[in-house]
């Protein structure tokens, strides 16, 4: 006779993963009102609701302190998941409210399209955050790239496309790559619970069996390949340009900071997870991770001085960003409890600060850019004269992105560099700060042209005017403010979070 | 002998291929000289170690090499290691001292060819991949081996592959061996789940240091129907790789890949293979008795049945192909009656002279433009060498005294002699039919080619030279003139080898048995009989062919009236290309499986709309494409792998792992 299956015995658990549902539902109801709907408008609104809706539950799990593993375990609930969810959300958030003007004006036939493919990545990045199994990892992560690869394409010109198809066929080979790592990382385990596996590999350690195992490095370098490709580090950065220069701009503005973020999450969840804590020390991942950061920050930065497009110096500018960020998780695996904790929390706050800069950024240039643009750096030249709002938004999100104070980013870099000299990775620091001299020479090129005057003062585009686009800019501009002058209230937050995510 | 410096022997090469993939053809162009360098001289290294190792096997017998965990999951650990036996050493020297051959002669043959370098990091690779196979100590590390050379051939069948019939006989090589290499593979999974349970399987060949490993106690450990299905399926991987019936179609297709390379791969090595498979698992079908007739019947049939297509063939690689074809049917023949000694002998002796003969072949395309032989004639007049060579390589596949074929052929029609029995008596008919045969198809294609009057070579395509490859120029057609030296002194070494290679087991000394002895092999004393029937059978073969071809006292026409029929099943090869592309491609698969299946979908509004919609998707995405197929796809992919690669490595070298 078989069992009866009941929800308690599968650890069904609505509310663990009522975020996801609650967005899913959104997705779902924004592609059938589009049906009906004559204004559509009002599909932006219940995007940016049902956003809020989830990320309302997402607060109510961070203050019920939610956690533990539910659906048999594949589902882990923590503050450190809960808190990549909030800047998933929060970035989504922005990224929707930017959206209206644009998607009026060249993607017009799409907009519930564009709504539902951009709430149901959301998901994926959502599930990514908190998948305790390997499996569920790369379905959540399939699921967040098909949307991606539709987003990208939809412009449907021959750039568009073509980054798409780009995007499409490398990430499915990063994919297989990872599987690949992950069906070795399987092989020796036994298991694809994440959570598993630091108890077996440990006991094999002390058995002498995985001592100075071959293939449990190309487990791991499989792996890093697969969510380097996510997070955009050098060597696996190489789609990036292309993708930013083809994709809409506001798509690009999205998974610049949330697709990154995601990646970051589950990138830190496996290896912290499976490498740190059972306390294998022949990888020296943090040295593997550490010279990554070196490479993508300085290849980044170098790259970017000679971009003449804007999008694509963003998108060299997001790979040397991801290698600051690199930096927190080569600090995480090389010290004591403290330090760990404290490269945890400036990890945490970095991404958060850096997705309201980012998208400060790119709201700016959808403000600024003009019907017909090329997305050239001479075209944001006077920009002041045609919209000051977004000029004086622009000039601070790069600001930001130098690391220069009052910034959130600013807070955020001290926090990477002290936290890798307390790590006993001061050279890495040493490097972060010398790329950051670097940075501000591209960053603050654009920000010469934006307030030089001259120019085609012409058109003060409708796109500036765009409510929700004032909004969203607004918002961002107070976030990266705020986060330089006090940053204390997250920095709090992000140590809780991290210390639900200490072994 | 150092384990390093076994393992050099593999490393070389696969450096070299590595380092004119790599370095030389993308920083120095497709037409370097390096390339050529660099694989003589990585091979050149190989071929010495590989003396040293045959020099330290003969004096020592007993060479044990560590095995190298590189997987271990519980009970089952991935031991990777090295063999070093009398079987691996000789197979060393023939690989690496004919590929060093293959390689000088290429320089003169391929020197105009736009993928010089190409054409030297495949055979660079494919020299490592054989080499791989040959001395692996792992039936895993084996496979890998089998399956690459495998991947170079396909490389190489395919090296002028804007060429369709080049192109399909990839295609067909590819798809043939790898529908044997499928039943070797459920072989290898047939180990693994037969194998007794109280110890764990790992696939070593020979371990001292493990309680069962497959050689020493494969045969007793797997028993029964599963050991003979076993050894069937290591067969079919065999008659797969070496072009035995019924697998046999490609081999002849595969002669549109560049001569060398059907001197080295289709003639020398590769397809020796297969006869290197069986005789390593010897031991497993000494228990599996019909295993083994059933692998000694397929050779002696694959020996008539390839030599009677041989007869009527006009391209002078498509004889020698099936020459290839019918003696490796030889040495299945002896390996099914467990005579290790005399297959590996024939195969040692059958490399040089069939190497010799293509290598000669392609001296003769290099002077007229054509392999068709109704082309050539004559050319023992301009081409004195070439003529010398191949008239002493075609004495030695005839088996006439003293030359080596002779006495390897001796060995096994002896075999088959003694043996007695039904079986016996088969196969030695069928041996001496074959050996009629063969006397008789390599002196016609020696009267055609060589004798009578030039017939005007490539000038002539009019008449239909398929054959005719694109890379040597028209000019050589209208005067036929010798191959420079670079390609005459690799032919005059092996005519020296097709002579002398028999030495090596001189009846007084059987150094070559006394090789092979630790393997079970027991010197075979010469038997008169069957030596004088095989002998006068392969005279008899040589005085039709110059009564038909030389001597004019029968005209080759008068006598094709009555014989027609035959002559026209051989030229059609037996039907078997028919019965494989079209009875069980087109008809039980196209026409009845697909259109069964097809069925199924009778709505074909619902396709059409499907493929309209996918057409106007297709339009966009063809912008698209268009772009990426700039090579920024490629560039993307490339260095994400190169990435991954260094990260690996590095921990290899500095972090002391692996």
């Amino acid at each position: 006779m078989p069992t009866p299956i009941d929800a308690a015995s599968l650890g069904i658990d609505f509310g663990h993963l009522a975020p996801e549902i609650i967005l899913t539902l959104a997705a779902i109801t924004v592609v059938l009102v589009d049906l009906v709907a004559r204004d559509k408008r009002v599909l932006a609104w219940l995007s940016a609701l049902g956003v809020a809706m989830a990320g309302g539950a997402a607060v109510w799990l961070w203050t019920s302190d939610a956690s533990g593993t539910s659906y048999s375990g594949i589902v882990i609930t923590d503050l450190f998941g809960t808190m990549f969810k909030l800047i998933v959300l929060g970035g989504t958030l922005l990224a929707i409210l930017f959206s209206p003007a644009y998607v009026e004006r060249r993607l017009s036939r799409f907009h519930g399209e564009y709504y539902g493919l951009l709430l149901l990545a959301t998901v994926g990045m959502m599930l990514l955050v908190s998948m305790g199994e390997l499996i569920s990892i790369v379905l959540a992560l399939e699921i967040q790239t098909f949307a991606l690869v539709a987003l990208i394409a939809l412009l449907k010109d021959a750039k568009s496309t073509e980054s798409a198809l780009k995007f499409l066929l490398l990430s499915a080979v990063a994919t297989a790559v990872m599987l690949y790592g992950m069906a070795i990382l399987f092989g020796l385990t036994g298991t694809t619970f994440i959570a598993d596996m630091p108890g077996v590999v440990a006991e094999r350690v002390a058995e002498g069996g995985l001592a100075n195992n071959l293939a449990l490095i190309l487990a791991a370098v499989l792996l890093i390949v697969g969510f380097g490709f996510k997070i955009s580090s050098v060597p696996f950065q190489m789609w990036v340009p292309p993708v930013y220069e083809g994709a809409p701009t506001p798509i690009v503005g999205y998974f610049s900071v949330v697709s990154k973020a995601a990646g970051f999450a589950v990138l830190m969840r496996v290896f912290i997870v499976v490498l740190e804590q059972a306390g294998l020390d022949l990888l020296d991942w943090p040295l593997l991770i550490g010279v990554l950061a070196i490479a993508s920050m300085t290849i980044g930065n170098v790259v970017a001085i000679i971009q003449t497009n804007i999008k694509r110096l963003l998108a060299y500018s997001t790979i040397a960003q991801a290698g600051y960020i690199l930096i927190g998780v080569a600090v995480m695996g090389n010290g004591g409890a403290n330090v760990y904790e404290l490269a945890t929390s400036g990890v945490i706050f970095y991404l958060a600060a850096y997705t309201f800069s980012n998208l400060a950024a790119f709201g700016a240039l959808i403000a600024l850019s003009r019907p017909n643009s090329n997305d050239s750096i001479e075209e944001l030249t006077g920009g002041y004269s045609r919209s000051p709002l977004a000029a004086i938004v622009l000039t601070v999100a790069l600001i930001s992105l130098v690391g220069l104070p009052p910034t959130g980013l600013f807070v955020g870099k001290i926090y990477l560099f002290y936290g890798a000299v307390q790590g006993d990775l001061w050279w890495l620091a040493l490097a972060g700060a010398l790329n950051s001299f670097v940075s501000a020479y591209y960053y603050l090129r654009p920000v010469r042209r934006l307030w030089q005057s001259g120019g085609p003062a012409d058109v003060a585009s409708d796109t500036a005017r765009s409510f929700s686009l004032r909004a969203s800019m607004v918002v961002s501009l107070i976030g990266v403010i705020i986060l330089g002058i006090v940053p204390f209230w997250l920095i709090s937050r992000a140590t809780e979070a991290s210390a639900s995510f200490t072994p | 002998m150092p384990e390093a410096a076994v393992w050099l022997i593999i490393a070389a090469p696969l450096a070299a291929a590595v380092f004119n993939g790599l370095i030389i053809r993308p920083l120095f162009g497709p037409v370097s000289r390096i390339g050529f360098d660099a694989t003589v001289g990585a091979i050149g290294i190989s071929f010495m170690l590989s003396l040293w190792a045959l020099s330290v096997v003969w004096t020592d017998q007993e060479v044990v090499l560590p095995l190298h965990e590189i997987i271990r999951v519980d009970e089952f650990s991935l031991r990777i290691g090295l063999l070093l036996d009398g079987l691996t050493a000789i197979m060393l020297v023939v690989v690496t001292s004919v590929s060093l051959l293959v390689q000088i002669y290429s320089h003169g043959y391929m020197k105009e060819d736009r993928s010089y370098v190409r054409y030297y990091t495949f055979m660079a690779m494919f020299t490592s991949a054989m080499l791989t196979l040959v001395l692996a100590n792992n039936l895993i590390l084996l496979f890998v081996g089998w399956e690459l050379v495998g991947l170079c051939s396909y490389l190489l069948i395919g090296f002028w592959f804007t060429r369709p019939s080049a192109a399909a006989a990839a295609k067909k090589a590819f798809i043939i061996t790898r529908f044997g290499d499928l039943f070797f593979l459920l072989a290898i999974l047939g180990i693994f789940l037969l194998w007794p349970e109280d110890t764990p399987v790992t696939f070593a060949l020979s371990d001292p240091n493990a309680p069962m490993d497959l050689l020493r106690a494969g045969g007793a450990a797997l028993t029964g129907t599963g050991l003979t299905l076993i050894c069937l399926g290591i067969m079919a991987g065999a008659a797969g790789k070496s072009a035995q019936f019924p697998l046999h179609t490609w081999l002849p297709d595969a002669m549109e890949g560049p001569t060398p390379v059907s001197a080295l791969i289709h003639a020398a090595t590769m397809v020796a293979a297969g006869v290197f498979l069986v005789a390593r698992f010897l031991p497993l079908f000494e228990e599996a008795e019909t295993a083994r007739t059933i692998v000694a019947l397929i050779g002696g049939f694959t020996v008539v049945f390839a030599a009677s297509m041989g007869l009527v063939m006009n391209d002078i690689k498509r004889v020698l192909a099936y020459s290839t074809v019918s003696q490796l049917g030889y040495m299945f023949l002896a390996l099914g009656l467990g005579a290790l000694g005399p297959a590996l002998f024939h195969l040692f002796n059958h490399a040089f002279f069939k190497a010799l003969l293509f290598l000669g072949s392609g001296s003769v395309n290099h002077a007229t433009g054509t392999f068709d032989m109704r082309l050539m004639g004559g050319l023992r007049r301009v081409m004195p060498w070439t003529y010398g060579v191949f008239f002493i390589g075609s004495l030695s596949l005839a088996g006439i005294p003293p030359f080596s074929g002779f006495w390897s052929k001796d060995e096994i029609l002896g075999i088959a002699w003694s043996y007695g029995g039904t079986l016996g008596t088969i196969l030695f008919v069928l041996a001496v039919v074959g050996a009629f045969m063969t006397a008789a198809y390599i002196f016609r294609a020696l009267f055609m080619t060589f004798h009578g009057k030039y017939r005007g070579g490539e000038a002539q395509e009019a008449h239909g030279t398929a054959d005719a490859h694109e890379t040597h120029d028209e000019r050589h057609g209208a005067t036929p003139h010798e191959s420079p030296w670079v390609m005459v002194i690799p032919m005059a070494i092996l005519a020296v080898l097709a002579i002398g290679s028999w030495f090596i087991n001189f009846p007084a000394t059987h150094w070559f048995t006394d090789l092979l002895k630790p393997l079970g092999a027991h010197v075979e004393e010469i038997q008169i009989v069957p030596a004088a029937i095989g002998l006068v059978a392969g005279l008899l073969g040589i005085g039709i062919a110059t009564a038909l071809y030389r001597g004019g006292a029968v005209s080759a026409p008068s006598i094709s009236g009555p014989l027609a029929p035959v002559t026209n099943l051989l030229t059609r090869k037996y039907y078997m290309d028919e019965l494989y592309e079209g009875v069980i491609v087109r008809s039980v698969l196209y026409e009845r499986l697909w259109r069964f299946l097809a069925w199924f979908d009778s709505d074909k509004g619902v396709v059409d709309r499907a493929v309209n919609t996918l057409g106007l998707f297709g339009r966009n995405l063809g912008k698209g494409i268009r772009v990426v197929e700039n090579g920024q796809l490629q560039m993307s992919l490339t260095v994400l792998s190169i990435g991954a690669v260094i990260i690996v490595a590095a921990y290899v070298v500095w972090g002391g792992v692996g």
